[in-house]
């Protein structure tokens, strides 16, 4: 089992470098996906020997909503808002994979210093979760296109599960399902903002929204 | 307990009921009526001397925990807002008929209700989260009621100042409890036990709750916050929400420990200077209602008063100044409630029947509005100090207790004892030159413009209520005596003295207010007796009316008459020093003046000089971050992320 958790961890990194060196936002709305199923399994493949009908209905729900219902929202966004592509990020994809790069030295070298509560399934958990995190951080941060904020957030999101569902394992149902809807209402809102946005100005390049400044 | 808890609910329930439209207020102000009269029955039991009830329910909230308790202290703050509350939503109906259909009455009655709640919840907590959650409560829904008049400039400026004032004042709160709480290891006010450093405890306290309270320099969204609320508001806000400021700081002192002396001196420093202040600049007002909240800061500057002697009795080991400085201050307390709910209530009637808060617009009232003008003069006697009124009965135990200092022991007592007697006399002095004023002005004499001309009686839902504080007025006067003994849990509760040193000095405090009591109730009678005969006397004669303004003059008109700032003019020139009145006048010239002006205004010295400059140069500092603010959300979440990993790697350094 410990094998196909560092699989899926492994899949992780890799999918998050995708995610910094494309420019096609189809693709990334895909990348996120992937994530999110690899990462539906994981109750599943971390609490193999103890299978209970909670942790399968976790990983069923969770996985459903970000392989499905996420990225059909994210598609119906983009076909309203009419954009493909990321044009002219901040920060270029070269400089961005390099980014990447070291902010996983960062999660490594950080990892190695967190002193963890329990024993964990695999040392490749808690870096791999991390460099997720700053990803999707970097994501909001470096990218134009509103849609690709939402990307980045829904990254972020899938290193703090993997960081939970691996590590404290124990999560309560409640508080999953709450992070859950949360992730959703806010998936649900930012579309509507979106196409409103784009409604009413146009474009939806957040860096020229900055009217409200004092 | 339940009782209460089921009267917090009515009063909740009645709030969100009142938000259905059609219901027009009633449900609101029903339900307060209504849950205010339930928890009323607790409180009192309390008072008479049953054993304190108590709730704890687990609560997911770190730290928190809902645990209420009804002790002594509690219940004689509850008595006052509960009373109260009820009172003044019953006027309120009455009161905001007038905005029916041009404002959403049912939000007004929804914060109404709110903040009565939050203002019971403040008094039962017994958990510093659940304490401050209901402080914030209370915060805010007074703060929506300041700005009902929101179209109105002035409303929106008071909002902002009271919201910013109240911010202050938790934040030092926040650090006071939060601090205590990690100390003492536990967030129950139970286990909260002497901080090592109370000093500082001290003055957090004296901060956060004076803010509430309204101790000078403080006190500044007073005199904006109470006239911009609606009149029924102002009184609940006046009348006892500040008190909630005396609630909250004598319930920090039973944390802190041991008293040293200087606390003692702080409060009657503060005391006195809130006292004198307050009441000089509500000389010089002539907005009804400024001039009433700036006696609120009068009032309270009595009150710490009262608790700085109880202090620095407590601390020398003189038990008769501690018990009766502490009795003067908590009867104020409750006194204050009533003269003061009375006295905007009374305002408000006026402005009802006016649509004027300005004093030298009015004049005359006591002809058209009788109920109002009577009821407003009780108020007015009792505000002042005077015998038969509750206003004295409370004056008196602290001069009473300040008399015994001053000759009973050495220097460190006498001295602050002189000094709370002098104060005390400038005070009453002072206050009751201002309501002479007020009540001449608004209610003598002949009206001075068309507003005061057109005036009629309020409604019976306004009336009522303030006939019951008038006469609650005379009735704590007159039976003060007999109602000294139940003052005696609070305070052996509050000076942890032993319970028979706490009754001897209550029953010396007896027996003299009984012979005036009784004296003034002779004397009562006996005017009563004397009008009696007037009557009979005047029965079969024929009765002339006349104008009340003559004089001689050959054609006398009302601006002839004494306005407030003549009247007041002398003494406000005496302390012109402090008060620093604006005066812009254009003489009459030549010998045959033709127009001439005079208008003068006094700011509150306070906002205008340490206030403004503090917050200039709050606004300069912060503007040199002015760079950080680009209107970008990418910037914004580049700082969160740099910080959350410089913070990350800083943790694992």
């Amino acid at each position: 089992m410990t094998q196909m958790i560092e699989a899926v961890m492994v899949l992780l990194v890799l999918t998050n470098l995708l995610l910094l060196g494309t420019s096609r936002l189809a693709t990334c709305i895909r990348t996120v996906a992937i994530q999110g199923v690899a990462l539906g399994t994981l109750p599943v493949l971390g609490h193999a020997h103890e299978l209970s009908l909670r942790l399968v209905l976790l990983a069923v729900g969770s996985a459903s909503l970000k392989g499905v219902v996420f990225p059909f929202l994210l598609f119906r966004a983009m076909r309203e808002a009419d954009v493909r592509h990321e044009i002219e990020p901040f920060v270029g994809y070269t400089a961005s994979i390099l980014i990447g790069i070291g902010s996983l030295a960062v999660s490594v070298w950080a990892s190695s210093r967190i002193t963890l509560p329990g024993p964990a399934v695999s040392s490749l958990v808690l870096p791999a979760a991390l460099f997720t995190i700053l990803v999707g951080l970097f994501v909001i941060v470096s990218r134009r296109k509103a849609l690709m904020q939402v990307i980045g957030y829904l990254a972020m999101e899938n290193g703090i599960y993997a960081f939970g569902v691996v590590l404290v394992g124990e999560i309560p149902m409640l508080v999953e399902l709450g992070v859950l809807l949360d992730v959703f209402v806010a998936v649900l809102v930012m579309g509507i903002a979106i196409y409103h946005i784009r409604r009413e100005y146009d474009h939806i390049d957040v860096d020229e929204l900055d009217a409200l400044k004092g | 307990m339940t009782l209460l808890l089921a009267g917090l609910f009515v009063v909740l329930a009645g709030g969100f009921l009142s938000l259905f439209p059609r219901s027009s207020g009633l449900l609101g102000a029903g339900g307060a009526v209504a849950g205010c009269l339930m928890g009323l029955v607790p409180a009192f039991a309390v008072l008479a001397g049953g054993s304190p009830p108590s709730l704890r329910l687990p609560w997911a909230v770190p730290g928190g925990s809902f645990h209420v308790e009804i002790d002594a202290l509690s219940a004689f703050f509850l008595v006052p807002i509960l009373a109260l509350s009820a009172l003044g939503a019953v006027y309120g109906v009455a009161y905001l008929q007038a905005w029916r259909g041009r404002k959403a009455i049912g939000l007004a009655w929804l914060a109404y209700n709110t903040l009565v709640a939050s203002m019971i919840l403040v008094t039962i907590a017994r958990n510093v989260v659940l304490f401050l959650v209901a402080w914030e409560m209370m915060a805010l829904a007074s703060f929506f009621l300041v700005v009902f008049e929101h179209e109105r400039e002035a409303s929106r400026e008071a909002g902002w100042t009271y919201l910013v004032a109240t911010h202050l004042g938790t934040a030092f709160l926040l650090a006071f409890f939060l601090m205590l709480g990690r100390e003492s290891g536990s967030f129950e006010f139970d286990r909260l036990h002497p901080p090592s450093q109370a000093g500082l405890f001290f003055v957090l306290a004296l901060v956060g709750f004076g803010t509430k309270a309204g101790f000078m320099p403080l006190h500044v969204w007073l005199p904006d916050a109470h006239p911009a609320a609606p009149s029924h508001v102002s009184a609940l806000m006046s009348g006892v929400m500040i008190k909630t400021g005396v609630y909250g700081l004598v319930r920090a002192l039973t944390f802190l420990g041991p008293l040293p002396a200087w606390w003692g001196w702080t409060l009657l420093v503060v005391g006195l200077t809130s006292g004198l202040l307050g009441v000089l600049f509500a000389l010089a007002q002539h907005d009804l209602k400024r001039l009433l909240a700036y006696h609120s800061v009068e009032n309270i500057g009595i009150i710490a008063m009262g608790l700085g002697l109880g202090l620095l009795g407590l601390h020398y080991g003189n038990p008769v100044l501690a018990v009766l400085g502490f009795a003067g201050a908590l009867l104020h307390v409750v006194n204050h409630a009533i003269f003061k709910g009375l006295l905007f209530l009374g305002a408000g009637a006026v402005i009802h029947a006016t649509q004027t808060r300005e004093m030298d617009e009015l004049g005359g009232l006591m002809k058209r509005m009788p109920l109002t003008g009577a009821t407003f003069l009780i108020g007015a006697a009792a505000i002042s100090g005077l015998p038969p009124l509750n206003g004295f009965v409370s004056e008196f135990l602290i001069y009473l207790g300040a008399y015994r200092g001053a000759t009973s022991a050495g220097a460190p007592v006498a001295v602050p004892s002189i000094a709370a007697i002098a104060g005390l006399a400038l005070i009453g002095g002072l206050a009751a030159a201002c309501f002479a004023k007020a009540c001449g002005v608004v209610f003598l004499g002949e009206p001075r413009g068309a507003h005061a001309s057109g005036a009629h009686e309020a409604p019976r839902a306004m009336g009522i209520p303030m006939l019951v504080l008038a006469v609650a007025c005379v009735a704590i006067g007159l039976l003060g005596p007999l109602l000294m003994r139940t003052l005696a849990p609070v305070l052996i509760q509050v000076t942890a003295l032993p319970p028979a040193d706490v009754v001897t000095s209550i029953d010396e405090a007896a027996r003299p207010l009984r012979f005036i009591a009784g004296g003034a109730g002779g004397f009562l009678v006996l005017a009563a007796l004397l009008a009696l005969a007037r009557a009979v006397l005047l029965s079969r004669r024929p009765i002339h009316e006349s104008v009340t303004w003559d004089c001689g003059y050959a054609r006398p008109t009302p601006r002839m008459q004494y306005t407030s700032s003549s009247f007041a003019q002398p003494l406000t020139d005496l302390f012109g020093l402090v008060l620093r009145t604006k005066r812009r006048a254009s003489a009459p010239r030549g010998y045959f003046p033709g127009e001439a002006a005079f208008a003068s205004e006094t700011p509150d010295v306070w906002r205008e000089t340490l206030w403004r400059r503090l917050f200039a140069g709050a606004t300069w500092g912060f503007s040199k971050f002015a760079w950080l603010q680009q209107g970008r959300v990418h910037l914004y979440i580049l700082y969160i992320a740099l910080t959350l990993v410089a913070l990350l790697i800083w943790g694992l350094r």
